[in-house]
């Protein structure tokens, strides 16, 4: 079992089987974008209240979703590579950030155009669910400066991974916040108590979305650990042989 | 312990009390933390004074009186409990109309809020126009059933 483990986290393993796994999440994830998408603004029937505006959710919650997720993984793999001293997982949380980021913009932005039409303003400032998604940008952003601030790629992987952890503490904030405090945004819609409480119609091209941009985050994020971790071991034997072989590394 | 052991109780140690500290600061903040107050907390005399707010609401049903000729705009906003009338003058958002939750940002000037600015709050369900009419009715009843379980308004 920890052998198995062991070489899975092994650096020249997971370059090589990565590069197999990649299309498994690609396609599934790109064919469930473009049914999502398709139904998403032809098929489902128009909301009661507001009318085709709506439809940006189906961009709107897979962002915002992923934001929360790809910090998970970040922190988590931070946490891992902390404590069992792991490389493969700082080369993960590297990894993810810049992707989690731009979920986080991405969910920004369409929130902001959703919310001019329908609640009547581009930003409130004070807004829970607002600010604390908006922390979690510059969360990501600080963490991607510190890492570029160290030279160092072992320090750079303790300290970010510690400022990960920390910043951890925001993603229940994010999610509760409409729950806990009084919010401009409305309370969650799929995760609750009684079933989402969405037509079916309108529903399953959003789950759609929702796996789909899950599976072709998982494919970016392995497409990045792998450049990341042939730039970290770029001075082994593993990768110097990889370089001179007759493929080249491809 | 060994050294990995030891690493693994800091980092969740010190996960476990940044969480405590956070929760307990963002308790301390709590009310800071709301974007708006109730009517039911206006009406009690629990808001900020001679300082502008937001207040959130439903805007109650038959209320909405508009000037002729001006984009002056009355209307009354409830929670179930309690009532305040509030004066806007200017564009509403399009989700705006009776029945719909707003948050409004303003001052109370002698039992009514003057607002400045009204923000239309969307609720958390998706529904088909078609289906929306046959549930209005049901909504309805709910809504009729709460104000008369609901308890007085107290202030």
């Amino acid at each position: 079992m920890w052998t198995f483990l062991h070489k899975l986290a092994s650096p020249p393993h997971f370059f090589s089987y990565a590069k197999g796994l990649i299309p498994w999440f690609a396609w599934p994830g790109y064919a469930l974008l473009i049914y999502g998408s398709f139904a998403g603004l032809f098929l489902a029937p128009m909301d009661y209240q507001q009318k085709d505006a709506y439809r940006i959710i189906y961009l709107h919650v897979p962002a915002a979703y992923l934001s929360m997720m790809a910090y998970v993984i970040m922190a988590v793999a931070g946490g891992i590579g902390l404590i069992w001293r792991m490389k493969l997982a700082h080369a993960v949380a590297a990894s993810a950030a810049p992707i989690g980021a731009s979920f986080t913009f991405l969910a920004l932005a369409t929130g902001s155009i959703w919310g001019r039409p329908m609640w009547g303003t581009w930003w409130e400032w004070g807004d829970p669910r607002l600010m604390s998604e908006l922390i979690l940008l510059f969360l990501y952003i600080g963490y991607m400066a510190l890492r570029g601030a160290i030279d160092d790629t072992a320090k750079a992987d303790k300290a970010s991974a510690v400022l990960a952890l920390v910043g951890a503490v925001n993603i229940p904030v994010i999610h509760f916040s409409v729950e806990w405090w009084s919010s401009l945004h409305q309370g969650p819609t799929l995760v609750r108590a009684g079933g989402p409480a969405m037509d079916t119609s309108m529903l399953y091209p959003l789950l759609a979305m929702i796996l789909g941009a899950t599976l072709v985050f998982v494919s970016l994020l392995l497409r990045r650990v792998r450049s990341e971790v042939l730039q970290r071991e770029q001075r082994t034997r593993w990768v110097k042989a990889l370089v001179l072989s007759p493929k080249g590394g491809r | 312990m060994k050294a990995r052991q030891q690493r693994m109780l800091a980092v969740g140690l010190a996960v476990l009390g940044l969480a405590i500290a956070a929760a307990l600061t963002l308790r301390a903040f709590r009310d800071n933390m709301m974007f708006f107050v109730s009517v039911s907390e206006v009406v009690a005399g629990d808001y900020p004074h001679e300082r502008k707010f937001r207040v959130g609401g439903l805007v109650v049903d038959g209320s909405v009186q508009r000037a002729d000729g001006s984009l002056d705009v009355h209307f009354l906003v409830t929670d179930m409990r309690c009532e305040i009338p509030v004066t806007y003058t200017g564009v509403l958002p399009d989700l705006f109309r009776e029945g719909q939750g707003v948050v409004a940002h303003g001052i109370m000037q002698q039992d009514v809020f003057v607002a400045d600015e009204v923000l239309a709050k969307h609720d958390e369900n998706y529904m088909a126009p078609e289906v929306a009419e046959s549930m209005a009715q049901h909504v309805e009843e709910n809504t009729a059933a709460l104000r008369e379980n609901g308890a007085e308004c107290t202030s």
